[in-house]
């Protein structure tokens, strides 16, 4: 039987530990993709891209958050809500809730999603942004209702919403409730848009199933790191059922972009210029104000990263 | 090998290629269906089956998954797991039902949608995202019936409706058993498991209110065929009587924030705010905490 939400085992969080960087001594970082070894300095400073090869590794909502937004303007909200575990789930012996604990224990996340409010550079807008290391980003009742929330404050805030988003899909453990929040999440972000405020997604390495299929891909522009995977079923479950070899570049960002499926490419160290672009435009034209006294805040990075 | 469990044969049954599937709905219910084919895009999603009709007098647009009876049937109709094109056809129907004023009533009956080649080249996820969204906002009433499998976003692609009804032995879930099994239990073969712990059946959907009625199958629906299509349109019958009545006497603006409220409100989360703030040394938690 085919499988949609399938995550591929790659995806989980030992694994993304991998993908992200190797640190031998605490000085270097070694590329998950080149190999090479990146000064470590250099290679936070970078946001995590590695300068040999361009591979974008890995953020934790948290790195996100610090990387795109000016410097300690983000207020997160509604940290307190976590899942209630419906189905009181547990699979081979091993209990949904038992997991969640140890995953927010090591994750330093309650749930896969962060939300608030938060500058890039100087425009204020409402941000969402998952986490990856907290059961692969899936998408739960905790998620939903923390996304839906924002939308909701941004809507009472008149603000734009920006989703950044890498994901496995509907986190299973909450079974129909996890699918049901793509209905909810995207129901909200019709609201947004009667509001005529924008939506800008933005897609990271991977994304895949019940978060590209509803609010990820429900936006009035949609962005990609390079060489993000994106996509509705995952690579391995697609070559399985059609037993076919995939082409080269198969459901990288270009390939989407290629395709039509999303607006731009954008590199990591440009998304925080190409958002505040973006940014100026809705704010003069739709959302019927400038906003006032524009002051440009340093995300203290040193690096002005265009 | 894990033994059979009850939700697991519901499954079986759900799945059963003898079970009536959406065209036999269709025809027996809906006098005078004209089928229309096609996207407009780029082709005919044959695991797609629209068209308008009259059902018990009043003009509707219908749609649903369509699977096969036999494996012919079912390699022709691709197992009733569309691609973009199946769904872009449900969605130019959708469209086509608010220009006119024609409720919808949709059949849900699929594994899943396509995962092929193709239906990623063509955005399969963009597809599904986007009749999520004209379905929240869609102004005619709609029902949607889960006949026999609602697997996953496949499914709900066509089941954001007004009101959600599920056969008996119907199931819908976030996922197949096989596939959940497979990811948590590291064993295909867990699926029996898996289907019970994922509380797939329509009492479980009904227990949780994710949906609103289940059409009492009295036998198996594939041995008492007419008599279950039959009821299942007195029941779509009295659903839609009720939302229509809602729109003519409140307004459709008011049947959308019903159905608004209705997806908004699904969902089983707690909010620990209060007792996380005592163990935050640095609360990043200030103000602007939406209600709910
Ligand atoms: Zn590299």
């Amino acid at each position: 039987m085919p499988d949609f939400f399938r995550r591929k085992p790659t995806f989980n969080r030992e694994n993304a530990d991998n993908d992200g960087p190797v640190v031998p001594d605490g000085l270097w970082v070694k590329c998950a993709k080149c190999k090479d070894l990146v000064y470590s300095k250099d290679f936070e400073r970078w946001f995590r891209v590695c300068p040999k090869c361009d591979h974008h590794a890995r953020l934790t909502a948290k790195q996100r958050v610090e990387y795109l937004l000016d410097s300690g303007s983000f207020e997160e909200w509604d940290r307190g809500i976590v899942t209630s575990d419906p189905l009181n789930f547990s699979a081979n012996g091993d209990r949904y809730s038992d997991k969640l604990r140890q995953t927010a224990e090591k994750s330093g996340q309650r749930e896969s999603l962060i939300t608030g409010k938060g500058r890039i550079r100087g425009y204020d807008a409402v941000i969402a942004a998952t986490e990856f290391g907290f059961l692969g980003a899936s998408m739960g009742s905790a998620f939903g209702e923390k996304f839906v929330r924002a939308v909701e404050q941004a809507i009472e805030l008149r603000l734009p919403f920006i989703s950044v988003s890498n994901s496995g899909g509907a986190r299973m453990h909450e079974s129909t409730f996890s699918l049901m929040q793509m209905a909810k999440t995207t129901a909200a972000l019709s609201r947004l848009g009667e509001h005529k405020l924008p939506h800008i997604s933005i897609l990271t390495d991977p994304c895949y199933g019940g978060v590209t299929a509803s609010y990820a891909m429900v936006a009035d522009i949609i962005m990609a790191e390079p060489g993000a995977m994106i996509g509705f079923a995952g690579p391995r479950v697609i070559e399985q059922i059609t037993r076919q070899k995939l082409p080269d570049g198969f459901q990288t960002a270009e390939f989407l972009l290629e395709h039509g499926m999303i607006d731009k490419v954008c590199r990591r160290s440009e998304l925080a210029e190409a958002l505040s672009l973006l940014l100026l435009h809705y704010t003069d034209a739709t959302m019927g104000r400038r906003q006032p006294d524009y002051v440009y805040v340093s995300n203290g990075l040193g690096e002005d990263g265009s | 090998m894990t033994a059979t469990t009850p939700a697991w044969e519901r499954v079986q049954l759900a799945r059963k290629p003898e079970r009536p599937h959406s065209l036999d709905y269709i025809n027996a219910l809906i006098s005078g269906f004209v089928e229309l084919h096609g996207d407009r895009r780029f082709g005919d999603d044959p695991a797609v089956v629209t068209g308008i009709g009259a059902f018990n007098g009043r003009t509707v647009m219908v749609l649903g998954h369509q699977k096969g009876s036999n494996t012919r049937e079912n390699l022709d109709r691709n197992f009733g797991m569309p691609g973009p094109d199946g769904y872009r056809k449900a969605l130019r129907i959708f469209k086509h039902a608010e220009k006119f004023d024609f409720p919808i009533i949709c059949f849900i009956d699929t594994p899943g949608a396509d995962p092929g080649l193709g239906s990623e080249e063509r955005g399969q996820a963009t597809a599904i995202a986007e009749n999520l969204l004209a379905l929240a906002s869609l102004r005619v009433p709609s029902v949607g019936v889960v006949i026999g499998e609602g697997g996953s976003g496949g499914a709900l692609a066509i089941s954001v409706t007004d009101r959600l009804l599920m056969l008996e032995n119907s199931v819908y879930a976030v996922a197949s058993p096989e596939a959940c099994a497979a990811i948590l239990w590291k064993d295909s073969s867990a699926a029996p498991e898996a289907a019970e712990a994922l509380k797939l059946t329509a009492q479980d959907l009904l227990e949780f209110e994710i949906i609103d009625e289940i059409v009492p199958e009295l036998e198996p629906a594939h041995e008492a065929m007419d008599q279950t299509i039959q009821r299942t349109g007195d029941v779509i019958e009295r659903h839609l009587a009720e939302i229509e009545a809602i729109a003519s006497d409140q307004g459709i603006d008011n049947l959308l924030e019903v159905r608004y409220q209705k997806y908004r409100n699904i969902g089983a989360w707690v909010d620990k705010q209060e007792e996380m703030l005592g163990e935050l040394p640095t609360p990043m938690t200030a103000s602007g905490n939406p209600g709910s």
